[in-house]
C-alpha cells in the first residue's frame, strides 16, 4: 500500500512519518504541496510542523495549497487521510474535520509524553487498537485548543466522533479534553499528539519496561495498511 | 491604488490567551484602568482598478472564507480605505 506524506513549506516531521510508514509495512511516498495529483497514492498523511509559518492561521494557508483540493475531493469519497498536529490544523482548516484549534490556553508552548485514551476504533486509522485503550505519544503544540460551539460539540460526542481524549492532563485547554477526532465515514482521522514519534524502540516515549521504548503510535500506521480502501 | 481594510477579531465567547497576556503587560503601567485586550488582525488589501460592488463581494467571500475561520473569528468590518 503506497501513502503519501505531504511536504509543505514549514512541514517538519514529514520524514519521521515516512518513516514510521515505512516501520509499518507500507511504501511511503513524498508528495508536495504544489502539486495538483496525488500520484497513486492509497492513503495520505498531512504530517506536524509549521506550515507556512503559521501564518494567517495555523493550517489556514496549507488547506488552500494546490495539492488540497485534491486530497479534498480523494477524502470524499473515501481515502483514508491521517493529520498529525498542524495536519490536524489543516483538516479542519479545510472543514474535512469539525471545530477548531485555538492557542493553549496557558499560553506557551508544551512538549511531554501524552497519556490518550482511543476513543473510536471504528476508522481505518484506529482499527488496530482496541477500544478505550489508553496509549503514550509525544505532544507538542503551541495552539492545540479545541474549541466547537456547543451544537458542534454535542453532535461529536452523540456521533462518536471523538478519536482521542486526553487523559490525566488536559495539555491546552481543549473542550471535553479532546485530542482527535474523526470523520462520519471513518476514513478521515486529526490528532494533535504526534504518533509518527512513537514508533520505534529507542525513540519513542518512556514506558516503565525501558526509557525510549514507546511505540504506541505504530498501530495507526498499521491500521491504515490492514484497512481496505473504502469505496 | 484603493485598499479595502478587512478586520477580524476572536470571537468573545473565546479565551484569547494572547490577549490576556498583553493585557497582564499592560497592567503593570497605570493605575489600573486597563482590564481586558483582545488582539485581532487588520487586512490592507491593495486594489488594481476601482473598488466595484462586484469585487466587494469578491472580497467579503475570501474574508469569510479564507481570512477568518467562522468556528474561532468573526470578520467585523470590510471597507474601503479613505
Amino acid at each position: 500500500m503506497r501513502v503519501g506524506v505531504i511536504t509543505f513549506p514549514g512541514s517538519l516531521d514529514d520524514r519521521d512519518a515516512l518513516r514510521a510508514i515505512k516501520l509499518a509495512g507500507g511504501d511511503p511516498v513524498s508528495l508536495w504541496h504544489g502539486d495538483h495529483d496525488l500520484h497513486g497514492v492509497d492513503a495520505i498523511v498531512l504530517p506536524g510542523g509549521f506550515s507556512y509559518g503559521d501564518y494567517l492561521r495555523c493550517g489556514a494557508i496549507a488547506a488552500h495549497s494546490p495539492i488540497m483540493s485534491a486530497v479534498v475531493d480523494a477524502a470524499n469519497k473515501g481515502m483514508p487521510v491521517l493529520g498529525i498536529c498542524n495536519g490536524f490544523q489543516t483538516l479542519v482548516e479545510a472543514h474535512l474535520l469539525a471545530g477548531g484549534l485555538i492557542r493553549n490556553d496557558h499560553g506557551t508552548f508544551i512538549r511531554r509524553d501524552q497519556k490518550l485514551r482511543v476513543e473510536n476504533v471504528d476508522t481505518v486509522w484506529t482499527s488496530g487498537y482496541t477500544q478505550g485503550q489508553e496509549i503514550t505519544i509525544p505532544l507538542k503544540n503551541g495552539e492545540g485548543g479545541f474549541i466547537a460551539d456547543d451544537e458542534t460539540l454535542k453532535q461529536l460526542e452523540g456521533d462518536g466522533l471523538v478519536a482521542f481524549r486526553y487523559l490525566e492532563v488536559n495539555p491546552n485547554g481543549s473542550l471535553n479534553d479532546i485530542a482527535g477526532l474523526r470523520n462520519a465515514r471513518g476514513n478521515v482521522v486529526g490528532l494533535m499528539p504526534h504518533p509518527e514519534h512513537a514508533v520505534e524502540p529507542g525513540f519513542g516515549p518512556d514506558t516503565p519496561a525501558a526509557m525510549s521504548s514507546g511505540t504506541d503510535g505504530l498501530a495507526m500506521f498499521q491500521s491504515v495498511l490492514a484497512a481496505t480502501v473504502l469505496s | 491604488m484603493p485598499k479595502v481594510i478587512v478586520e477580524v477579531m476572536p470571537k468573545e465567547v473565546l479565551l484569547d490567551p494572547a490577549g490576556k497576556a498583553t493585557a497582564r503587560a499592560l497592567q503593570r503601567f497605570g493605575d489600573g484602568e486597563i482590564t481586558d485586550v483582545r488582539i485581532g488582525k487588520r487586512f490592507e488589501i491593495t486594489i488594481d482598478g476601482e473598488v466595484t460592488p462586484k469585487l466587494l463581494e469578491h472580497i467579503n467571500e475570501v474574508a469569510k472564507d479564507v481570512l477568518s475561520n467562522d468556528v474561532i473569528e468573526d470578520v467585523i468590518s470590510i471597507r474601503v480605505a479613505d
